[in-house]
């Protein structure tokens, strides 16, 4: 069973295509880099997946059936920069928002909601930070705080805009320790990536994209010099020939 | 305190100032979301937006009944706010130029409108004027009740809705991505606020009812970073800018209310932005004079402590010149030196002369571990 089957997605604004005919099949177990350069459309293909955005034409299953049905199983960590972090709330608060899906309308989160937030904060190192206020957070930390509440979500498959932008050495080695974690319980998380020097060591997988979809497979099979020529123009210079055709 | 006796035993005062409080407690709270949002200028169109429809709602049925008019003005605002919708989401307008757009447009068809009601002579026309800056005074028990009413109903929605509404304010794709519908929890929040809006019209105007919704929301950010702290926050200083705003307006000099209120909530914002804990400016420059103060004294102890390790005795007396020397910055060692006295951790041995303390000594050195 694939995790995620993506095919003939087509998104456009006002007449200008941003994603052409995409696409995807991402079995389940993995964890796949969608990679291309700025404007490329990583985050709009995201978006249309989980239906943030309308697509003009295309169809996506997740495990086989549509998104509206299988919501329970996805988990989202947005770009950190896509909130305000001077809002008024505390971490655990913020964490808590992962369990709103599974409360549904109008219940309140219980004692036993407050746990599973306060695990997650555990398993992302963020458990002393519970009742800090989130605008005392550092860049880090933010993104760790954001990896809890989708953490809390229980998901099996997880979409993860830019986790690693803006982050320490340090978090950067906890949160791919958290992805390696998840996928060794069989979970299968899909992430925009940016430093192409690292797809390599922390993916399986890696999707290249540049409007189109240039390719899609195990990072040993098309994370090639070609490919990232045909993704990034010629804006590939920096990235060393041998580190780029595979070791 | 005579005025308070005032307002229990005279029975005006009580209604108006009940029902001031009431508009304050509700403008107060959902503007808290509005703050938040970012969306302080829809109030303002709302309320302006609502103008031609009280005066529409008086031409159609001839009535003054408050009940008709705020029927009036909450359509207009919604048609003022779907406009905006329409106009953001088909055209390449963005949602500022809407919304100033709505707010002139509808605020200049309503005075048209108020003019032709003048010039038809129409009966009863005599105090539509009042809404456009508000005159608590006219509020009768009735107006009170449908007011309050209206109250509870927004306040309860609010609790109700308080999870979705912090989704909706803080992550809104993260909502939809849940499962919520957040257009419908967006239309929800902007109709409450309509409500909001339109139950304040008679008492403050439609020209200053924003400042209703914005002033307390903001004034309550500076003292707290709890949403539901800053709801309550919010409530309680619309209701106080309200009840001063109508009290005044009705014993004095025929003001009208709505350019008092505004300067009493105001008065509250500038004395938040100023005085707030941790978020207020004199807070911050306080804050920041401290950490100099303390640098200065950590920078002293440290001199001294280098100094003394050419001694073999630690408390070794050293002279004020070297300090200053050493020191990093212009002058103040003196007073520094003397703060450092009087935490116990320096003795003037004579008067150019100073040496640390063993307190002093231990201070310094954890000052430097923990400095490592």
């Amino acid at each position: 069973m694939q995790a995620l089957e993506v095919t003939d997605l087509t998104v456009a604004y006002q007449d200008k295509p941003v994603l052409w005919d995409i696409d995807l099949d991402v079995p389940e177990g993995i964890l796949m880099a969608i990679v291309g350069p700025n404007g490329a459309g990583k985050t709009t293909l995201i978006k249309s997946i989980l239906g943030l955005i309308t697509p003009a034409a295309g169809n996506v299953l997740i495990y086989g059936k549509s998104y509206a049905a299988q919501r329970q199983i996805v988990g989202y960590v947005p770009q950190r920069g896509s909130v305000d972090w001077d809002f008024p709330t505390s971490v655990l608060d913020v964490v808590m928002m992962g369990r709103y899906g599974e409360l549904g309308w109008f219940k309140r989160p219980s004692a036993h909601d407050r746990n599973l937030a306060f695990e997650a904060l555990e398993k992302v190192g963020m458990q002393d930070f519970a009742q800090r206020q989130i605008s005392q957070l550092s860049g880090g930390q933010q993104q760790r705080t954001f990896l809890a509440r989708a953490l809390v979500q229980d998901a099996k498959l997880y979409f993860m805009d830019e986790p690693f932008q803006g982050v320490d050495a340090t978090t950067e080695r906890a949160i791919i320790e958290i992805l390696q974690n998840l996928r060794e319980q069989g979970k299968t998380v899909i992430a925009v990536h940016h430093d192409l020097q690292t797809v390599q060591e922390y993916f399986d997988w890696v999707t290249l994209l540049n409007v189109r979809r240039i390719a899609s497979g195990p990072v040993a099979d098309v994370f090639n010099t070609e490919n990232l020529r045909r993704a990034y123009g010629g804006r590939i210079a920096f990235l060393r020939e041998e580190k780029a055709a595979g070791d | 305190m005579e005025l308070l006796i005032e307002i229990f035993s005279d029975y005006t005062l009580r209604t108006v100032a009940l029902g001031t409080a009431v508009l304050g407690i509700v403008s107060g709270a959902l503007g808290t979301y509005a703050v938040l949002r970012r969306q302080s200028l829809l109030g303002d169109a709302m309320s302006h937006a609502a103008l031609p429809g009280v005066v529409l709602a008086f031409m159609l049925t001839g009535s003054r009944e408050p009940l008709v008019l705020i029927i009036g003005a909450g359509i207009a605002g919604i048609i003022g706010t779907l406009f905006m919708l329409v106009i953001t989401r088909f055209t390449r307008i963005h949602a500022d130029s809407a919304l100033g757009i709505i707010l002139s447009v509808f605020f200049g068809f309503g005075l048209i409108l108020l003019q032709v009601v003048e010039r038809l002579g129409l009966p009863n026309r005599a105090g539509l004027n009042v809404f456009l800056f508000g005159q608590a005074a006219t509020l009768l028990q009735r107006d009170v009740i449908i007011m309050l009413i209206i109250s509870v109903f927004v306040l309860a929605m609010v609790a109700l809705f308080w999870k979705e509404f912090k989704l909706l304010s803080f992550d809104r794709d993260f909502g939809s991505s849940l499962g919520f519908n957040m257009v419908w929890i967006d239309i929800i929040m902007i109709s409450l606020l309509v409500l909001a809006i339109v139950i304040g019209l008679q008492a403050v105007g439609v020209v200053l009812m924003s400042a209703m919704i914005v002033a307390p929301a903001a004034a309550a950010r500076q003292w707290t970073d709890n949403l539901a702290v800053m709801m309550i926050l919010s409530a309680i200083f619309g209701a106080i800018s309200g009840i001063t705003g109508a009290i005044i307006s009705s014993t004095g000099a025929g003001l009208s209310t709505g350019p008092v209120v505004v300067l009493v909530i105001s008065s509250i914002v500038l004395i938040s932005i100023l005085f707030a804990t941790k978020r207020g400016i004199v807070w911050s420059w306080y804050s920041r004079l401290r950490n100099q103060r303390i640098l200065r004294l950590e920078a002293i102890l440290n001199d001294m402590l280098k100094l003394a390790e050419q001694h073999e005795d630690p408390t070794h007396p050293h002279a004020l010149v070297v300090l200053e020397a050493m020191g990093h910055m212009q002058g103040g060692v003196r007073n520094t030196l003397n703060e450092l006295i009087n935490r116990g951790w320096v003795v003037q041995v004579d008067s150019t002369h100073y040496s640390l303390t063993p307190a002093g000594i231990e201070e310094a050195e954890t000052f430097l571990v923990s400095e490592d």
